[in-house]
């Protein structure tokens, strides 16, 4: 048996342009594709946070005196729409997933080259597509969630813009998933065993799954909603006899998944970066496995706790609220391993390594409100306000993006063979870890006491706070500079980083930074053993 | 190792003491104005703590083995091939299990004791007479006087304000006034989009859906005037989209009512 | 057990090394299928939660028809079993049989088709009539649509079957593999689909 490699694609990709150029190119390379997700991504990123500046600008006085009102709706959708489809979701899947995964295999490249690139080019249309929304009709001004009628009866162009474009996002996250599944599982090395793989692997492999079996669910969803605006059909247009709440049903039926799409490959490169920064092991890694899998099942049936004041009978309520509840237990064995794998180590307190501690106490945070959400009684006081905006933000910014963060100081020398700054990235964690809770902790308590979420006006009282979230949004913002700058200027004047700057074991440092085209000069290696530091073997 | 043992169970019990400090001495809610705020406040006091209690001990850990297990300066090797301990893995997932049990049993029983989980049809004498389904809202339970004189009320949504209908005295009007210390139910419909019922002061919040009418019960039980808030976005005017609920002494109420009553005749 | 190392080999078992790519390109076809199918499983939970929840509305325009329906259903598993027919006949590399059972299956598919549009014409409600005619509209136009995208690909693969110059030789099965595998998983959809939106 030999690596299955599709060659065809390899030879064609000797015409591909080489050098920096090929990063702008339609190219069949899955590093460069994980680079184009990585930059396109951040572009996104920018354009979201720019919009959640408007936001809190907006929201510094009670009146509604920034953003008109229709335009307030627009930019929260949008602010919405670009994090999590634009943001979050290719990066920590599409751009990491596939920089990595190949070398984690021991493959030559991704299962289907060509589905993958067209996965990654489908994705800088659709958003631009979406933002040109604004400048056309306005964009849609439903929420990132599009519940009808709300969606059907406001201005369709933007609507119907945003279905699309989330339609071609979801199909470029379906291509993905598939490539993914395949490489993992039928793309590895001989003598690879499944139960040898980094974990980032089986937290793909899990998103993967969900990203399969959910996505399109939320596509036939758009598609019936876009009949409803195109040809007044009435599945969800309760005028015409059509029901809101199975909207509601199918909408989250999807968009719960999905947040575990945006935080379990967060979870993989966490549990990559650890060990190599603590010089152990990887803490307990078959439960690691296991609890991977078991929020995938349990992340399918706990949509509805989305709905707990939309008119669900008490007995649904209740089942979610004990689902969504459990999926405390697994995560909760993820990140008591994490602080094991820290115990006893020898850590180097670096950049990655900052973030990703980050990661842990803002997460845990998150998660602790979002158990507390989970609980019916209590969601339908807070449903809808700040507490729930203070809740996601707590886990997409601190968890999904801290981590992207983490990824980013951690893997750049393997990407560009330059090491980054460390002062420079020591100020960047401090002003985005304290302008971050500065921004979001605050809002637990405007949610608590009676400020409702998407609004652009708001009650005198809650002023104050406000203005000091506000001013931690100005932080974050202030943050990226010296980000920036650092990712600038190390590419030409960073220390030359070395093969394994990091002393790694897992594949991807066992091979010259920048890698080669076929990902090593010679054979790939076999790596048994991910994360066998304090082994005797190592030297 | 007694001696480890001993800090350990020190340092446990003070995360545990502050956190039941700060349970018992920060208040982020507001008045609380209904039967089912006191009751949601209990649940709230034991979240926060069970939470406070999670978070202060994670966040220890991590520092503590940042500051702990730090490489010393020129100091190269790694760390104790440490790769899993069962009875470890085993202890961290039922103890999260049993808290996770734990709380959510009690707040099935908040839920109860809040009236979730009761019939909602009977309790809207009213709205017995026409059949169509109504769907869920909050009942309740354990009010004060619940058979005596219920308050029926209807309230019609829409972009971008509330219309209360008092069915007994056929008029209609922009403001809530309810007598304290009775049980109030309303029936609430939406004309266009979906709404939300909100009062903070009262800890109960319900969509209001087109096409499906939904019931919400509560007793206030604090003289006062409260907000109405829609929480559910329903267009560009729904930051503005309130209300307020007066709760007043039956008399006061009873004038308010006969007042509205005669000029609307 | 080697791992190519040189991109010369590379080149050189690059011929060979195609036709060894069936098993995982088969493989992401089937996750596809499990995507495609959590469509439509979107849509049957849907109308099946119409059907518990909003009152349908009642009478003899909304009693199906069932004669075309049920021919339908029978022209579909005729023409899943040709269509292995075909499979086993390129197997055996009689190209020119192969080629017959395929146009065979492509005109079972596009009779489903016009029975199918006949039944369109024939129903006494529309579109936007109510919620009944609306998901029974999109339930079986997405359908539809995927009985159409396989019978152009069938006739593609027919053409490519061709004995002079086609490019689906018993050595390089894989379009036509494919191809069966959606075939089968479009009559599998039909069958729930029938069951569920005539006779349920
Ligand atoms: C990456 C994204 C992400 C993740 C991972 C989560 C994770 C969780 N979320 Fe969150 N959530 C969102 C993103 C996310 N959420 C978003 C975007 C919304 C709003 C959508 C919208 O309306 O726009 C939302 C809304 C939301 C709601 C609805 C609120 C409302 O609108 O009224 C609820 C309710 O149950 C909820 C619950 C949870 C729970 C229980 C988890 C759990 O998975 C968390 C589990 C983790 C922990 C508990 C911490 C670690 C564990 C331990 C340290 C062990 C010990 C702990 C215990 C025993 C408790 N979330
Ligand atoms: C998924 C990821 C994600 C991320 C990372 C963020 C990041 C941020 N979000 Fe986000 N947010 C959501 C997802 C996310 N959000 C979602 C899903 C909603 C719900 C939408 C809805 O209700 O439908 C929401 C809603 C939401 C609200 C509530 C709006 C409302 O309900 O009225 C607020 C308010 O404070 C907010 C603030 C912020 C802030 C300050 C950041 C900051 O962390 C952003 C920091 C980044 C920057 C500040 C960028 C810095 C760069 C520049 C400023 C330079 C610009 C330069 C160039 C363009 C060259 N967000
Ligand atoms: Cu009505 Cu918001
Ligand atoms: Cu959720």
């Amino acid at each position: 048996m030999t690596i299955l490699i599709d060659n065809k694609a390899k030879v064609k990709e000797s015409l591909q342009p080489k050098g920096f150029l090929r990063y702008f190119s339609f190219s069949l390379d899955h590093k460069v594709i994980g680079i184009q997700y990585l930059v396109c991504g951040f572009i996104f990123y920018l354009v979201g946070g720019t919009l959640a500046s408007a936001i809190r600008i907006e929201l510094i006085s009670p009146l509604s005196d920034f953003l008109p009102r229709d335009v307030y709706n627009q930019v929260l959708t949008l602010h919405g729409t670009i994090m999590i489809f634009l943001w979050i979701v290719p990066v920590v899947n599409g751009a990491f997933g596939n920089y990595l995964i190949p070398f984690y295999v021991g493959a030559r490249d991704m299962a289907f080259p060509r589905l993958n690139a067209v996965a990654f080019w489908l994705i800088p249309p659709s958003g631009l597509m979406l933002i040109s929304s604004y400048f056309i009709e306005g964009a849609a001004q439903s929420g990132w969630t599009a519940y009808p009628p709300l969606s059907i009866t406001t201005p369709q162009s933007g609507q119907i813009i945003w279905i699309l474009s989330v339609l071609l996002l979801g199909g470029s996250s379906i291509f993905g998933g598939i490539n993914f599944i395949v490489t993992i599982l039928k793309l590895r090395r001989p003598g690879l065993k499944l139960m040898n793989l980094p974990m980032y692997c089986w937290a793909m492999l899990g998103t993967s799954i969900l990203v399969v079996l959910s996505t399109p669910v939320l596509a036939g969803t758009l598609i019936l909603l876009s009949f409803d605006i195109v040809a007044h059909t009435g599945f969800f247009n309760p005028a015409l006899g059509g029901n809101v709440v199975v909207y509601q049903h199918l909408f989250w039926f999807y968009s719960h998944p999905a947040v575990y799409i945006m935080v379990l490959p967060a979870f993989g490169l966490v549990s990559e970066i650890l060990p190599i920064h603590c010089r152990k092991p990887l803490f307990g890694y078959t439960t690691m496995v296991f609890s991977i899998m078991g929020i995938v099942v349990l992340g399918l049936v706990v949509w509805a706790h989305h709905m707990f004041t939309s008119g669900t009978p008490p007995w649904m309520r209740l089942f979610f609220t004990i689902a969504t509840a459990f999926i405390a237990v697994p995560t909760g064995i993820k990140f008591f391993n994490w602080v094991a794998t820290m115990w006893g180590g020898k850590i180097s307190l670096n950049s990655a390594m900052l973030f990703s501690c980050g990661f842990i106490i803002n997460f845990v945070f998150g998660g602790i409100t979002g158990v507390a959400l989970a609980q019916v009684p209590f969601d339908i006081h807070v449903h809808d306000t700040y507490f729930v905006v203070a809740h996601f933000h707590y886990i997409v910014y601190g968890g999904s993006v801290f981590v992207i963060f983490s990824s980013i100081y951690h893997w750049y020398p393997k990407v560009v063979g330059k090491l980054l700054n460390e002062n420079l990235g020591y100020l960047h964690f401090a002003l985005t870890f304290i302008g971050f809770n500065l921004c979001f902790a605050p809002q637990h308590w405007l949610g608590l006491n009676g400020m409702p979420r998407r609004v652009a006006e708001y009650d005198p009282q809650f002023q104050l706070v406000n203005q000091i979230s506000s001013l931690g949004a100005l932080f974050m913002a202030i943050s990226t500079i010296p980000f920036l700058v650092n990712i600038f200027i190390s590419i030409k004047k960073g220390a030359i980083a070395g093969n394994n700057p990091w002393n790694g074991l897992t594949p991807e440092w066992l091979t010259t930074s920048p890698p080669p085209v076929e990902n090593w000069e010679g054979e790939a290696p076999l790596v048994r053993e991910p994360y066998g530091y304090g082994k005797d073997y190592l030297s | 190792m007694l001696n480890k043992s001993y800090y350990l169970i020190l340092i446990i019990s003070i995360i545990i003491g502050i956190s039941f400090w700060i349970g018992f001495n920060v208040n982020l809610l507001p008045d609380e104005a209904s039967i089912n705020a006191p009751i949601y406040d209990e649940l709230f006091k034991i979240l926060f703590i069970i939470g406070l209690i999670l978070f202060i001990g994670m966040t220890a850990l991590v520092i503590y083995s940042l500051f702990k297990f730090r490489k010393k300066e020129g100091e190269f090797g790694d760390g104790i091939a440490l790769e899993g301990n069962l009875s470890l893995e085993i202890i961290w997932t039922v103890i999260p299990s049993i808290i996770v049990l734990f709380v959510g049993i009690y707040s099935y029983n908040i839920y109860d004791r809040m009236g979730g989980m009761n019939e909602l049809n009977h309790n809207h004498e009213t709205m017995n007479t026409n059949s169509e389904k109504i769907w869920a809202g909050i009942s309740q339970a354990n009010s004060i006087n619940s058979d005596l004189d219920q308050t029926a009320i209807e309230v019609s949504a829409m972009q971008f304000a509330f219309l209360f209908n008092y069915p007994q005295g056929e008029f209609i009007s922009g403001e809530l006034h309810v007598p304290v210390d009775q049980k109030i139910s309303i029936k609430m419909e939406s004309k266009d989009v979906i709404h939300a019922f909100w009062i903070p002061e009262f800890r109960i919040k319900q969509d209001i859906i087109p096409g499906q009418p939904t019931i919400l019960n509560f007793t206030p039980t604090k003289i006062g005037k409260y907000p109405i808030i829609c929480a559910e976005l329903c267009g560009p005017y729904h930051g503005g989209m309130r209300a307020s609920i007066i709760v007043e002494d039956k008399s006061d109420y009873e004038r308010w009512f006969n007042q509205n009553n005669k000029t609307n005749l | 057990m080697t791992i190519l190392n040189s991109s010369d080999e590379i080149k050189k078992r690059s011929d060979d090394q195609i036709d060894h790519h069936e098993d995982y390109r088969i493989f992401g076809l089937i996750i596809f299928l499990i995507a495609d199918g959590m469509t439509f499983a979107g849509f049957f939970a849907a109308y099946l939660t119409y059907k518990a929840v909003n009152p349908l509305p009642q009478g003899s325009v909304y009693e199906l028809e069932l004669a075309i329906p049920t021919l339908n259903t029978i022209l579909l598993l005729i023409s899943s079993a040709t269509f292995h027919k075909a499979g086993k006949a390129l197997f055996n590399q009689k190209n020119d049989i192969s080629q017959k059972w395929l146009l065979i299956t492509a005109s079972l598919g596009i009779t489903f088709l016009i029975c199918q549009l006949f039944e369109y014409f024939n129903l006494p409600f529309g579109l936007t009539d109510n919620l009944f005619a609306s998901t029974f509209y999109a339930l079986t136009g997405f359908h539809g649509l995927h009985v159409t995208l396989g019978t152009l690909m069938i006739l593609i693969i027919s053409w490519q079957t061709r004995i002079n110059g086609g490019r689906i030789t018993y050595k390089n099965m894989f379009p036509l593999e494919a191809v069966e595998l959606y075939w089968h998983f479009v009559d599998g959809i039909w069958v729930i689909l029938f069951i569920i939106l005539y006779l349920y």
